[in-house]
């Protein structure tokens, strides 16, 4: 056990083959061979070994802390998207697993690369129904890519490669990873760490064809009003350059979905703003009008779509997407641009015509006043005397320029967040999309924070959402994440109440919301923070949250009952959207 | 479309928890499987599911899909009745007394080429193998002769157009991305059998 005892107190590098180590250090060594520096978690018996492990891993591994596993995997979820990387969770047996599936099920359904690690109960026991023993195996199966159960300590560096290669190829999604107690402690002979680049049963992207290349070509250069819309699968192909070539040479109007949000810089003369239920006016009544519609790594969610019997029937669809499941899933594809946009979108922009649709891009602009003139002077220049959401929004984006990293939580903030954050670089949007989890924003700002720490990260939340996690207030105390905290408090659960007061004739049932002292709660926990309820202070209280060096929580009291417009009513088609 | 019966062959690895995830992708859908067998295939190491259900052949198409697209999963196939060679299995336990008794029920079985499996002083066991409505039909001729037990298998479904799994297994085996793997082979001609 020379060697062992060897290794475990030197500070080391990797650990050479042939070694005796432990299944725990097998993990850690994995984390190390896939560069990940950060992980965040929580221990518990069924994980201690792994934990008793880390203690050595300090100078290589940072460990944050949460305060709950749901707060760990929205962290890490948070860390992916800003920092384009395999974000890592830890959690216990039982119920530290059973708390992640939140997270998981959010991570699934908007394609972040998340890989978890949960301790198990000993082999032995497995179905004993033994202390802290979950199913997690069977709980997960449908909200994860893939999820293994180690039972065995030489199945770990094998088993990690491929959750990582899983995680973060193709279409990226959540891995869970189950490792039973036993494995853990379990010395064997280390035979080192090979990353996986192939699964056979699996294949990460479809190979693209050149004659769907030449035909969604052929359609794109007859098109009199073709119109683009791109979704968050840009980003994840890290194909921003190579969208902004495709759609300056054809000069098509583009429209972003909420996953898409910051994948083209929003002052993009080709930006025609945001599609969906709360989206811009435009791009939703164009969706209608336009002959060729070229949707780019985006799936047709319903609220985009809106009532789908009358979704973009008189146009022709080009659908790029590297999910060949997404393809005919919710709208039917004239042409399947099959494979990674990374590739696809060059081989695109090579085969189309140099355009300039400027009559067409006009029409745009044209509805676009209309949405000005009738709902965004107001919200972000009001005269009434209770504050915006929409008119904080502003403000922030005159102070930090759009370079800000702006994370939401879910709900109305969330939506006027979207739609006037102004973004100059990829990767600066982080909200729960597909999911919409209450509880995401706090702990995802921490991961965005550090995914990529040199940015200013400002966390929209609304005061529902906030009490969901704000006990992850503990994490930023205790670690440091430099989160600016801003909550627009209108004292109402406000998106519900919004559809109550348009759908329900007002009976606001169980929307009115109370909140604790949120500046004096995060001063419990050494936050700096304050309150401000007039307009007078709001560009000073901005100025001041984003100039202070740490975490600093700004609570801003809005109108009570404030509206998001324009919006699709469930049901109606994108071009009945109302705008008031 | 019209829902009509849809056989859906799987190709898999031999994985744990296989039946969960893909049983997982039909009941997400509130789809019925009607029946599910699942065995060894023509390739050592790769399982082969078969499942019928009814369902529209939009549905069918999107639902081989999801089944694709689960990383242990490595091919799905759907087929109509009419493309397939097809067989279920039943057993039947029949009072000894009865077969010997009536003349009916032996002209019966012979007429369905059941072949005995078991014969005691009590029962007998017969065993026959045919299309779903063959096997109702018998069942139902035996039910007034005192059945004592029924069961039936699950469907097992050859494809009449498959060269089988053995060269395609390669090129999945093929360090990817490969010219040679072709995704998406059949989506030019989606009224063929295969899917993708």
């Amino acid at each position: 056990m020379s060697t062992m005892e060897l290794t475990e107190k030197e500070p080391i590098q990797t650990i050479t083959p042939g070694t005796e180590i432990s299944g725990s250090q097998a993990v850690l060594e994995a984390l190390i061979h896939e560069g990940v520096h950060t992980v965040f978690g929580y221990p518990g018996g069924a994980i201690m070994p792994i934990y008793d492990a880390l203690y050595d891993y300090n100078d290589k591994i940072k460990h944050i802390l949460v305060r709950h596993e749901q707060g760990g995997i929205h962290a890490a979820q948070g860390f992916a998207r800003t920092s384009g990387k395999v974000g890592v969770a830890f959690a216990t047996s039982g119920p530290g697993a059973t708390n992640l599936v939140t997270g998981l099920a959010d991570a699934m359904i908007d394609s972040n690369p998340i890989v978890c690690i949960t301790g198990q109960v000993f082999a032995s026991l497995l179905g004993t129904d033994a202390f802290q023993e979950t199913d997690v195996i069977n709980i997960t199966s449908p909200i994860t890519k893939w999820n293994y159960q180690v039972t065995d300590a030489n199945e770990i560096p094998a088993v990690l490669a491929k959750a990582f290669y899983i995680a973060r190829t193709g279409r990226p999604g959540p891995v869970l990873i189950d490792i039973t107690k036993n494995a853990q402690i379990q010395l064997f002979n280390y035979k080192g760490y090979e990353a996986c680049t192939h699964v056979r049963s699996y294949r990460p992207a479809p190979i693209v064809r050149n004659e769907y290349i030449e035909q969604a070509a052929e359609i794109i250069n007859a098109a009199k009003k073709p119109f683009v819309l791109f979704g968050q699968g840009v980003i994840l192909g890290k194909a921003e350059q190579e969208f902004k070539a495709f759609i300056e040479k054809g000069g098509f109007p583009s429209a972003t979905t909420v996953m898409g949000l910051s994948a083209l810089e929003t002052d993009h003369h080709l930006h025609v703003g945001m599609l969906g239920m709360h989206g811009n006016y435009a791009p939703n009544v164009m969706t209608n009008e336009c002959d060729v519609l070229i949707a780019v790594g985006m799936r047709f969610d319903d609220r985009v779509t809106g009532r789908l019997d009358k979704y973009a029937k008189q146009a022709k669809v080009i659908h790029l997407d590297i999910d060949p499941a997404e393809i005919d899933k919710n709208v039917k594809t004239t042409v399947p641009v099959w494979g990674d946009c990374k590739e696809t979108l060059p081989l695109l922009t090579r085969a189309i015509q140099a355009n300039d649709h400027a009559a067409w891009l006009q029409q745009f602009r044209e509805l676009e006043k209309e949405e000005i003139k009738e709902v965004i002077q107001d919200e972000l220049n009001p005269t009434g005397d209770m504050m915006t959401m929409g008119e904080v929004v502003r403000v922030l984006n005159e102070l930090s320029g759009g370079n800000a990293i702006v994370v939401t939580d879910v709900g109305q903030h969330q939506m006027v967040a979207c739609r006037y954050a102004k973004f100059n670089q990829s990767k600066s949007n982080v909200t729960s999309g597909g999911l919409g989890t209450m509880g995401f924003g706090l702990p995802a700002a921490i991961g965005a924070w550090y995914g990529d720490p040199e940015r200013d990260v400002v966390a929209i939340i609304g005061d529902g959402g906030f009490q969901m996690t704000l006990q992850e207030l503990g994490t930023i105390m205790q670690f440091g994440a430099k989160v600016k905290i801003l909550i627009l408090n209108n004292q109402f659960l406000g998106m519900v109440r919004q559809w109550q007061q348009l759908f329900n004739d007002k009976r606001y049932s169980f929307v009115n919301i109370t909140s604790p002292d949120f500046v004096a709660l995060a001063k419990s926990y050494y936050i700096d923070g304050q309150k401000i309820s007039e307009r007078k202070d709001l560009e000073t209280a901005l100025k001041t949250m984003l100039e202070h060096d740490g975490a600093y929580l700004l609570e801003v009291m809005v109108g009570k009952e404030n509206n998001v417009f324009p919006m699709v009513a469930q049901g109606t088609s994108v071009s009945e959207i109302r705008l008031k | 479309m019209e829902k009509q019966e849809f056989t859906i062959t799987l190709y898999t690895e031999n994985s744990i928890g296989m039946i969960g995830r893909i049983s997982n992708i039909f009941s997400r859908r509130k789809i019925n499987i009607e029946s599910l067998n699942t065995s060894p295939s023509e390739v050592e190491g790769i399982h082969r599911f078969t499942i019928v259900t009814a369902e529209t052949e939009e549905v069918i198409r999107k639902l081989c899909r999801q089944l694709e697209k689960l990383v242990d999963v490595l091919k799905a196939y759907y087929n109509t009745n009419d493309e397939l060679i097809w067989q279920e299995q039943a057993l039947y336990k029949v009072p000894a007394d009865v077969v010997a008794e009536k003349v009916y029920v032996e002209r019966l079985l012979r007429q369905y080429g059941a072949n005995a499996v078991v014969i005691r002083n009590d029962y007998i066991v017969f065993e026959t193998a045919g299309h779903r409505e063959e096997i109702d039909r018998l069942t139902e001729e035996l039910t007034p002769y005192g059945l004592i037990e029924f069961v039936r298998g699950a469907r097992i479904a050859i494809i009449k157009a498959s060269a089988g799994f053995h060269s395609k297994l390669k090129k999945f085996e093929q360090r990817e991305p490969s010219p040679e793997i072709v995704e998406n082979e059949f989506l030019s001609e989606q009224d063929k059998v295969f899917t993708m």
